[in-house]
């Protein structure tokens, strides 16, 4: 055991929000906003990488903000879990950045004033990947709320960019229902504190233990719905497919990828640090189901490719949330690797998308046609992504499905097998839902799609450019990656599973440091 | 632990009419009634931290018991983000004045129409769906068309008042 990374973990946080004041500063030279987002992303990256190696091998590292005891500040934790979050959110934000370089000036047409991209763009996005990285790192309760606060509030301003009605309409029910969710989640803060005296999570998770079950239960249950909003877990997953679709592509990809992830995270954090054994697995576990198959239900009904994704991707949130109610090492283990890939996932598809929207004028599969003849490349960056979703072999989504599966027969209670047949069911809906759209708009003959409507708007003449391609292409890469290295990251994320279930790791690392710094 | 009963039951008050403005579909209004829900969680960490006491200043300390400073700390942090907040949704509630003449919350067009196609497919002959799908599918139109009219005067307006 070791903590000599630790100086490393506050960078993390620091180098985006550095670079978000810097592109503020530089608005309107779009040159060096880009520059100065590529590093800081490409140094997150970095920065990532060395901690998940360096926890995977010297155990959490661990920052006491200002010096600090736990008890009395803010404590920054690297796990395995934690360094794992960061590294695949930080490399998908990389791509979409990459993709809206790419797209060039034409890209936001309705939002910029004709010459340059919106320049609050690259800001936003910046203080996005700060916040969701400081969520993840958080060792304290009310830290994770500024985290929340601090992505919320950058995309807030991401999906209304431009402000056009639709958007305005969109952005008003997210933020409403993002303001709830802060609101639940601060008040059970407040009732943490005043029923613990503390908000440090590894103080929490010994103290909890001592209070009247009743009112951890009352914890509990209010922190559930907090993040259970900010996951999308149904039946508080309505906001979700109402305002995603309507942002701008680069922005709906890393929002698919990364905003409904940290809700999961932040579940995984608590129910595993701080309520062990916990009472409600039966609850989530019905969650899961009913957030599975209605999501996906509604999945099929959709014309719309981005209204179909944003209901898979609520659909897929319920097998994430499996791994999390089953609680044991298996189940968690599998859900890790299931949030990589779905995060990876969603993210590339939402590209994919941005490039039909591109090539065809539409994301509409009723207008949409013959894409395939018309652009056989976008027609195969579709079908990897949305194959791997689906769950079909050999793809990360078959292993990360199959580990769930696995697992909830191990459990064997009644309810987890019916969790075992329903994500089998899901799985074949999804693929049911994905070849509907792939059908209509990628084979069927009539280019003008099936109402004969035609697309709104002309696709662009130079609509696929290396720019947008290369970033799409490398996403596809690394969901395809994700299958080559399935058995070194299985086996990663069955030791941070190994660790979030026993908890000694994390608390040695946070109380036992912390009675070395300590005065 | 003794808890002060006012704080609680201004607490309550302000959570309890908070919650019903938040239902509201004026935007300006739900923002009130989150301002107010807002309030009535800060006031749970002040009641949350226990008895009332001095000032949790070093040097300030009058022998008797310390009020806890961490909730207060907490508190000033939960007002700050609440203000940075609220002053995007006075933003964006100004701009759906801009683009739309109105503050209520639109509904979801989309959803209408799937629901309506779904109702008329379920029901075959039926006519009464089929139409209504038809009517709901027009009405998106419009109101396509009516957001642009719309906007295009709005940013006359911005023009003209800027000029």
């Amino acid at each position: 055991m070791s903590n000599g990374y630790a100086w490393m973990v506050p960078l993390l946080v620091l180098l985006p929000l550095i670079g978000a004041g810097l592109t503020l500063a530089a608005a309107g030279r779009t040159a060096v906003q880009r520059v100065v987002s590529v590093t800081a992303l490409s140094g997150m990256t970095v920065l990532a990488g060395v901690l998940l190696w360096a926890s995977d091998t010297q155990g959490p590292q661990v920052m006491f903000v200002g010096g600090w005891a736990a008890n009395e500040g803010i404590v920054l934790v690297v796990d395995r879990l934690a360094a794992l979050m960061v590294i695949v959110s930080t490399v998908v934000t990389l791509a979409v950045l990459a993709y809206s370089i790419g797209q060039g000036a034409s890209g936001f047409d309705e939002e910029s004033d004709g010459h340059s991209p919106l320049p609050v763009f690259h800001p936003t996005l910046l203080v996005l990947a700060a916040g969701v990285t400081t969520t993840f790192i958080s060792g304290d309760l009310f830290h994770l709320y500024v985290g929340f606060e601090m992505l919320l509030a950058a995309s807030f301003v991401l999906l209304t960019l431009g402000g056009t009605a639709e958007r305005v309409r969109a952005g008003t029910t997210y933020v409403l229902v993002s303001l709830l969710s802060s609101i639940i989640f601060l008040a059970a803060i407040g009732l943490t504190y005043g029923a613990t005296g503390t908000i440090n999570l590894a103080l929490l998770s010994e103290r909890l233990g001592e209070i009247a079950p009743g009112t951890a239960a009352l914890l509990q249950l209010m922190l559930l719905v907090a993040f259970a909003v900010k996951a999308a877990v149904f039946p508080m997953s309505g906001w979700l497919p109402d305002s995603y679709p309507t942002a701008p592509a680069p922005v709906t990809a890393v929002f698919a990828g990364l905003l409904t992830k940290v809700g999961i995270y932040a579940m995984i954090r608590t129910q595993t640090l701080l309520f062990p054994g916990s009472p409600f697995s039966d609850l989530l576990l019905v969650a899961a189901l009913l957030t599975m198959i209605v999501g996906i239900l509604g999945a099929i009904a959709q014309d719309d490719i981005k209204r179909m994704l944003s209901f898979t991707l609520v659909s897929h949130i319920g097998f994430l949330l499996f791994g999390i109610a089953l609680g044991s090492t298996h189940g968690l283990a599998a859900a890790i690797f299931y949030v990589v890939h779905h995060i990876t996932v969603q993210t590339t598809l939402f590209l994919v998308l941005g490039l039909v929207e591109r090539v065809g004028g539409s994301t509409d599969s009723t207008r949409l046609g013959d894409l395939a003849r018309i652009s056989p490349l976008v027609g195969v960056l579709f079908f990897i992504p949305a194959m791997n979703m689906a769950g079909i072999p050999p793809f990360s989504g078959f292993l990360g499905k199959v580990g769930l599966v696995q697992a909830g027969v191990a459990e064997g209670s009644w309810l987890a097998l019916l969790l075992v047949a329903g994500s089998v069911l899901t799985s074949l809906l999804t693929l049911y839902a994905v070849a509907k759209v792939w059908g209509r708009a990628f084979w069927s003959e009539n280019a003008r799609g099936i109402t004969g409507q035609g697309p709104v708007r002309g696709g662009h003449h130079d609509a696929l450019g290396l720019g947008v391609l290369a970033p799409t292409m490398a996403l596809v890469a690394v969901g395809l990656t994700l299958t080559v290295v399935a058995g070194p990251l299985f086996d990663i994320t069955t030791r941070s599973a190994v660790d979030l279930v026993l908890r000694e790791p994390y608390l040695d690392a946070v109380l036992g440091v912390g009675a070395e710094a300590g005065p | 632990m003794s808890v002060n009963l006012t704080l609680i039951l201004v607490a309550s008050v302000l959570v309890g009419t908070g919650a019903y403005l938040f239902l509201s579909r004026s935007l300006v209004r739900a923002l009130m009634g989150f301002l107010l829900m807002g309030n009535g969680v800060n006031l749970l960490f002040i009641i949350g931290s226990g008895p009332a006491g001095s000032p949790p200043i070093v040097g300030a300390d009058d022998g008797g018991p310390m009020a806890d400073p961490v909730p207060q700390a907490l508190v000033l942090t939960a007002i700050v983000i609440t203000l940075a907040m609220t002053a995007f949704v006075l933003a964006l509630a100004h701009r759906g004045w801009q683009v739309g003449r109105d503050d209520l919350v639109a509904d979801d067009t989309e959803s209408a129409r799937i629901h309506a196609r779904a109702e008329a497919d379920d029901l075959g002959s039926e006519p009464g769906a089929r139409e209504q799908a038809e009517e709901i599918a027009a009405e998106t139109e419009r109101s396509e068309r009516g957001h642009h009219g719309r906007r295009d005067e709005g940013a006359t307006d911005e023009e003209g008042g800027t000029a």
